[in-house]
């Protein structure tokens, strides 16, 4: 894999002087400079501190040198429980190693790198996870049978909205439902997008309750031997689903991906539809309306829409009303569009997630955050690929300090966009909270003292 | 553990209960004779047991809440109505001191006496689950009228979503943390709000069940200590002998070690997989040949499965490689994969030697996109599983008694059948492990080539 890519470019890449237009692809050399002047230390070691490396006595100052790093190095060997004292510790062992990606794990009792001094015999293991960011990984090849227009890793214009759609259904119950504030989206450089859930109260979740709120967000039931997708049974559907149908799904589906996947407009296509609905006489119906070319063709609308709304019209007229059929439009458009996790990564504390901030060794694209307020205007097609943050860093020049060569690259923006809609008010919250939990422990032992 | 060892005389008074179910606080200073000690622990075993194995048959909750009715019914009288309740808190006690001992036990004891007070909680009238919920101390608030208004909506949505009533401007509903009531989260049983989850009155048992356990497992790690560090040398010749007779004869075989016929070679697995695999894993090897690839979860359900079937670990590596490098080359399996297969061998990492799945295990997995693992006779549609069940030779009549089965739930019933149907013999003791499968087939069909060779 990207080994490779690393031998070719090695030779003839001089990192002193670059040339200008670097080619687009990855490698090692860049990611040499881009660790050299780019990437965004000061503000990862702010976000992984959690506002503990502050002076107020309340701060844990063993905080960030707990928490684990692993690094896929050129030879494809992965480092795990790699962990730091300082900033400037951890910005010098990336320089030094220059990771083709850079993992991050949960926060241990202990230090990673120190694990083994810790170890107490056998059994009496203190090196547990104690803290962790509630994570979610959502990759667009977990989308194959309802995407037409690329496959596994491959993403276009077409299918990202399915990615859109994952983030609002998702960020909107975390906030609503969950109660949480601090939700920092990712680029995930090239097939889908990770999120990381940064409160307090979530960060120390435990498996099981993580487990739950995964479950929570778990529509999708196939698997491989199994053709059922989406199964909504009861006679509602729960709060959460209703919301995220009326005001995510059905929207996205019919104005968007069912025309961009055009999603009945073979047979091929409208046959797996007519596989999810249970009753047969529906079936021959629409089959035989739609097997009609004739008809079809003369609107001037798109067949997708005409078809869809003929299904519909079918399944939601009176006397369709029956059992099996009241919820098959939900289904079907549950089917298409519903998120659909990586459930394992979000169970346990001590999956690893790649860093944001991080270069795909595929792709060259820089794992930049996504503003969920924002996650229309998201372009993956668009996103800043390593060599273009170099070469536009060559074309200013290489005077000025390093923040400002940052604004001027369109890493730049990635990064704005990082503190504004994440760090600054998270690190606000972890402030508030350090020092309400000091005085009231403060007060605790003044309590206890009067007694 | 001074239930057994102390020497008053007093009498657990039937004062102190205010519902049946007993909270299980502290030991009860009874005086306990020894046939007692033992013979509570067995019948308590054997309601357990049988919630254990009802749960791996995957029985519906209003099932279980019948088993479980019968089950205490028929173990845990007493002729005297007195000593009921004292039968009961001392066989708790009892077997918290047998099962307090590995962490597998633990986990086990913890999983059945947790499940077991779910369904006894049900089982009480609307008084005594009130009664109950004031000795327990719930540390949560009711929502008031007003509040009750706003959400009535939502609510009701909940309600009607898992089939119950509209809940009326009367019912009592709990504010509590979301992170409290896990399960109910899982299933989208409750309306969640800005972190907190309105937990219902007939739900209230998920709100107090992780509760007891929590209680349950931390007093079962303290009785671990003293056991360990006291009571066992100072009971040697009284009571350990019994503690420790006691959990081996009611756990199901452990499957870590390969037994009997240890050892299968490489050339005979294709030939053993055809013959003597149960549908979940022949299934898997089936694909692992087609596709020279599995992910995760597949790769852990088959490996460990051949692990205890008896597969050595340079075996299994030459295996899996032979496999995986048809699709992505030697290099990558090295890198990628060698490491956690030396891993499930307890080779790698914290080196933990890993267990084979239990039915119970595989049939509660959720396999998602790509994943051949799990139970088939759960996962696969109707039509797959036919065609699979078919492929392995089992007639029409027997395929349709394997379906019956399947869509009562029965999954470990529905694998029974297809045993007997593919050996032609009867399999009484039931298929609750895979590596059972793997071995009672091979008991049967290894004779039969020895007397043909």
């Amino acid at each position: 894999m990207a080994g490779e890519e690393a031998q070719n470019g090695r030779d003839d890449m001089q990192i002193d002087r670059p040339e200008p237009h670097l080619p687009d692809e990855f490698n090692p050399n860049y990611l040499k400079v881009y660790y050299g002047k780019l990437f965004p230390y000061g503000d990862m070691f702010r976000w992984m501190s959690y506002g503990n490396d502050g002076k107020h006595p309340g701060c844990d100052s063993s905080y960030f040198s707990r928490r684990e790093f692993a690094y896929t190095t050129g030879e494809d060997t992965f480092w795990r429980y790699q962990s730091f004292d300082s900033e400037a510790q951890f910005e010098k062992s990336i320089k030094q190693n220059c990771p083709f990606k850079i993992d991050i794990g949960p926060v241990y009792t202990v230090e990673p790198a120190k694990r083994n001094a810790y170890a107490q015999g056998d059994g009496n293991n203190v090196f547990t996870p104690v803290e962790r960011e509630l994570i979610f990984d959502i990759d667009i090849s977990d989308y194959d049978d309802v995407r037409y227009c690329c496959s596994g890793a491959d993403v276009c214009l077409a299918c990202w909205p399915l990615m859109t759609i994952a983030i609002k259904v998702i960020d909107c119950s975390l906030r609503d439902d969950f109660g949480f504030k601090h939700i920092l989206w990712a680029y995930s450089g090239r097939r889908g997008v990770h999120c990381w859930v940064c409160d307090s109260s979530a960060r120390r979740l435990t498996n099981e309750q993580r487990a739950a709120i995964a479950d929570y967000f778990h529509v999708y039931t196939g698997n491989e031997n199994s053709q059922k997708k989406v199964s909504l049974t009861g006679f509602a559907l729960h709060p959460f689903l209703v919301r995220s149908y009326n005001e995510v799904l059905k929207n996205f589906f019919e104005t968007k991906l069912l025309i961009s996947q055009n999603i009945l407009s073979c047979e091929e296509r409208y046959e797996k539809i007519l596989d999810m609905i249970p009753d047969s006489s529906v079936t021959s119906e629409l089959r035989g309306k739609w097997q009609d070319k004739r008809r079809s063709s003369n609107t001037k609308e798109d067949i997708n829409i005409v078809r869809w709304e003929q299904l519909k019209q079918l399944l939601q007229s009176g006397r369709q009303r029956a059992q099996g059929l009241r919820r098959c439009v939900e289904e079907i458009v549950f089917s298409f569009t519903y998120p659909r996790l990586d459930m394992a990564v979000s169970k346990s504390m001590n999956h690893l997630l790649k860093a944001p901030f991080c270069v795909h060794p595929k792709t060259g694209r820089i794992c930049v955050p996504i503003d969920p307020k924002r996650c229309e205007e998201f372009d993956p097609t668009a996103v800043p690929t390593l060599s273009q943050v170099l070469d536009e860093l060559n074309q200013e020049g290489s005077r000025a300090d390093a923040n400002l060569e940052l604004s001027r690259t369109s890493l730049g923006n990635a990064i704005r966009v990082f503190r504004s809609s994440f760090l600054e008010p998270l690190l606000k919250a972890c402030k508030e909270e350090i020092e309400s939990s000091f005085s009231a422990k403060l007060q605790n032992s003044r309590d206890s003292l009067n007694w | 553990m001074e239930v057994v060892r102390s020497q008053s005389h007093r009498k657990f008074s039937p004062n102190d209960v205010v519902t049946t179910i007993p909270l299980y606080r502290s030991a009860p200073p009874l005086q306990v004779r020894l046939e007692d000690f033992e013979l509570f622990a067995m019948d308590r075993l054997r309601v357990l047991k049988g919630i254990s194995d009802a749960l791996s048959r995957g029985k519906k909750p209003e099932e279980m809440q019948k088993l479980v009715k019968d089950l205490w019914k028929s173990n845990m009288r007493h002729q005297q109505a007195s000593e009921v309740v004292n039968k009961d808190i001392i066989s708790h006690f009892v077997l918290r001191l047998v099962y307090c001992r590995t962490e597998d036990l633990r986990k086990w004891f913890l999983s059945m006496e947790t499940a077991l007070f779910r369904y006894r909680f049900r089982l009480e009238s609307a008084e005594a689950q009130r009664a109950f919920l004031v000795e327990f101390g719930l540390p949560y608030r009711t929502i008031s009228n007003a509040e009750f208004e706003t959400m009535k909506d939502k609510l009701g949505q909940v309600a009607r979503s898992i089939g119950q009533p509209l809940p009326t401007a009367d019912a009592i509903f709990y504010q509590v943390p979301f992170q409290e009531v896990p399960e109910l989260v899982a299933g989208r049983k409750v309306f969640i709000n800005q972190g907190f989850a309105y937990v219902a009155m007939n739900q209230v048992v998920s709100l107090l069940a992780p509760q007891f356990r929590s209680h349950l497992s931390k007093a079962l790690i303290l009785t671990n200590r003293k056991w360990t560090s006291t009571t066992r040398e100072q009971e040697k010749d009284r009571l350990t002998p019994i503690v420790e007779a006691l959990c081996s004869s009611y756990l199901g075989p452990d499957y870590s070690q390969p037994r009997e016929y240890a050892e299968i070679s490489l050339k005979d697995i294709d030939q053993v997989a055809r013959r003597s695999f149960p549908l979940c894993m022949r299934h898997l090897y089936e694909k692992l040949r087609e596709d020279h690839h599995l992910k995760h979860g597949g790769r852990m359900q088959l490996g460990l499965f051949l692990k205890g079937v008896g597969l050595n670990l340079d075996d299994a590596l030459a295996f899996w490689r032979a496999e995986f490098s048809h699709k992505i080359g030697l290099e990558r399996f090295e890198k990628e994969y060698a490491y956690n297969i030396r891993h499930s061998y307890g080779k790698e990492g914290k080196r933990a030697d890993y267990t084979p799945f239990s039915c119970h295990k595989i049939i509660t997995t959720t396999p998602g996109v790509g994943d051949h693992h799990g139970c088939p006779y759960r996962h696969f549609s109707e039509e797959n599983l036919r065609a699979a069940l078919s492929r392995m030779g089992v007639n029409s009549r027997a395929m349709e008694d394997v379906m019956d089965k399947v869509r009562n739930r029965h999954y470990q019933l529905a694998c029974t059948l297809t045993f007997e149907a593919l050996h032609g013999l009867p399999c009484d003791a039931g298929i609750n492990h895979p590596n059972q499968y793997f071995s009672d087939s091979q008991k049967i069909l290894q004779p039969k080539k020895d007397s043909s060779a």
